[in-house]
């Protein structure tokens, strides 16, 4: 399990699994989910066009996932988000249809696109999944106040000369990257679950944003460690067991926040809080 | 609150002009209509001013105005005496209503000490400092108790405050507080009053506060600035809130009245002949709630006897 191809996997795996926990976190923040089902299946297309013109097809991925972004960001401004996001998607969907019809190995080409391959990852995947990586992390780093401050409300935001828009854009580029880098391994459709689950069950665990990353981080290395195991040990498809894991930490999270809702109004913390007047500080003279 | 912040910045823009803010004949013309016609007020330090009109009438404009985030067709808006900067971190801003689910990992702390730097680019470094300045302004607005709580579990009146220590951290001279008594209980509708009127003494800040509703705010406004038909009335509350005034503003007769203390603002019942342009302009010219003839005060207005 941890020799000749499957270093590679383990690696690529890590790297995909932390970043998916920081980005994810704001993918979920931001109610940007759509967006985030979108952009893989854009990078997908771009893929499928660059092995048809046997290019790179980490630079396929790249090109078609931030043209995707761009569009959705473009006709988001103009219109419905929803719609936009829909619209980009539907677009870049089409295309990966059609240039897959042009090539020979349709099925176990257009498979390990959408659902991963775990023994798919070459050595010269290496690097560029490192420097992607990297790129991601340290945007979301440099972003991180921006970022929360627009998810709060981009009124305040804009009162304060932050430009929202601008910010939104930075962050579908993030995940655009972060995209690029995860598709030959996880696959498109997996990447999804993988920015959703764990950074959606973290929140409800974890009060202070810090520790929600970390902890969104930590579930989906979690994640992607078993999945990537048991996918080996049973030989069944990795992606199962990717999206079972997240779906399940997400329903610990959820179980987990109605526990401590309802702990919190038994022992009365809760109403006594409501009404508390301005005691401490004495009365308004 | 900290004096030695307080006193020099209120000092200063005493000496500068009389106003901290000040609107200069004021035009907004939007996609072909006019939104506002030669609107002028002014706002001193520590004076707190209510801007009062229903929804439409240009509040919301007057505060992206004063925010940056529109320029006028026509006339200026002076900060300190000076045009308003592009961006200008002496406003401290608090939104009608921010929605956050519950869940939503960010506690009342994190929300002031975005107020703080929230704009900058790069992770906060922790520092003893910052977490002072948080912990005194959470303090300051009574949120102590919950300043570990998500704020999107918060109740209205709670979250008010939180969102207001977040506009007041970074300091700013003036403080514009968009609807703050929307949706909230009798309870915390006072309590927000309060700590508004304390704020604005504390610091020496300007404060104008808008309201559909006049009444709530009696107890803490210096004076009052009517939005109706893109002009606006402003002065005091006797100066202001007359039927002589108010019938010039709108357009048409408005009995004023004057009872225990509240303020009843109705159009006139008699224009029969009116009727049916008079109630689309209800809204505009009820400035409490009630009905236009007047005599309607269900529930809630007379609760808010006791209030004021």
């Amino acid at each position: 399990m941890f020799t000749g191809f499957m270093v590679n996997t383990w690696i690529v795996a890590t790297v995909v699994a932390i970043v998916a926990g920081v980005v994810g976190f704001f993918v979920v923040l931001r109610g940007s989910s759509f967006a985030a089902h979108a952009v893989p299946n854009a990078a997908f297309a771009g893929a499928a066009g660059a092995n048809l013109i046997g290019a790179s097809s980490v630079g396929g991925l790249l090109v078609f996932a931030i043209a995707g972004a761009l569009g959705i960001s473009f006709l988001s401004r103009r219109g419905s988000r929803d719609v936009a996001t829909a619209l980009a998607m539907v677009v870049m969907l089409a295309l990966g249809a059609l240039f897959l019809s042009f090539s020979n190995e349709y099925a176990s080409e257009t498979y390990s696109l959408l659902f991963g391959e775990v023994l798919g990852v070459s050595s010269s995947e290496l690097l560029p999944t490192a420097v992607l990586a990297v790129v991601a992390v340290v945007a979301v780093v440099l972003f991180w106040r921006l970022l929360l401050l627009t998810s709060i409300d981009p009124e305040l935001a804009d009162a304060r000369g932050v430009r929202t828009s601008r910010v939104e854009l930075a962050f579908l580029v993030i995940m655009a990257v972060i995209t690029s880098m995860s598709v030959p391994v996880v696959g498109a459709l997996l990447i999804f679950s993988l920015m959703i689950g764990p950074p959606a069950a973290a929140r409800s665990f974890a009060a202070d944003p810090f520790v929600a990353v970390l902890l969104a981080v930590c579930l989906s290395l979690v994640t992607v460690w078993t999945a990537i195991a048991v996918s080996y040990l049973t030989t069944l498809p990795i992606g199962f067991f990717v999206g079972a894991l997240g779906a399940a930490f997400y329903l610990a999270g959820r179980a987990h926040a109605g526990w401590s809702r309802k702990r919190v109004g038994a022992s009365g913390a809760g109403a006594s809080r409501v009404v508390a007047p301005l005691d401490d500080q004495g009365a308004v003279r | 609150m900290r004096e030695d912040v307080a006193d020099p910045t209120s000092g200063r823009a005493v000496e500068s002009s009389p106003f901290l803010l000040e609107l200069d004949g004021i035009g907004v013309w939007l996609s072909g209509r006019e939104i506002l016609r030669d609107v002028r007020f002014g706002i001193g330090p520590g004076e707190v001013v209510g801007l009062i009109g229903a929804n439409g009438a240009g509040k919301t404009t007057i505060f992206r105005l004063v925010l940056g985030l529109l320029s006028p067709t026509s006339g200026r808006v002076l900060i300190e005496g000076q045009p308003r900067p592009r961006r200008n971190r002496s406003v401290g801003y608090v939104p009608q209503k921010i929605s956050l689910d519950p869940e939503m990992p960010l506690r009342s702390r994190d929300l002031v000490a975005l107020g703080l730097d929230g704009h900058r680019l790069g992770v906060p470094l922790p520092s003893r400092h910052r977490r002072e300045l948080v912990d005194e302004m959470l303090q300051a607005v009574g949120a102590t108790h919950f300043a570990d709580a998500r704020v999107g579990s918060l109740s209205g009146g709670e979250q008010q405050r939180v969102m207001i220590a977040h506009a007041l951290i970074s300091r700013p001279k003036l403080l514009l507080l968009d609807e703050p008594l929307a949706n909230l209980d009798l309870r915390s509708e006072q309590e927000v009053v309060e700590l508004v009127a304390r704020v604005a003494k504390d610091q020496g800040l300007a404060v104008l506060i808008s309201a559909h509703d006049l009444n709530p705010l009696l107890p803490v406004v210096d004076r009052v600035v009517y939005v109706a038909n893109g002009h606006v009335a402003s002065g005091t509350t006797g100066e202001v809130v007359t039927s002589e005034v108010l019938t010039k503003l709108y357009g048409h007769h408005v009995d004023v009245i004057r009872l225990h203390g509240r303020i009843l603002v109705a159009a006139s019942p008699g224009l029969s002949a009116e009727r049916g342009e008079l109630e689309d302009s209800i809204d505009g010219t009820t400035a409490d709630g009630t009905t236009a003839d007047g005599t309607t005060a269900d529930g809630t207005t007379a609760d808010r006897t006791t209030a004021v």
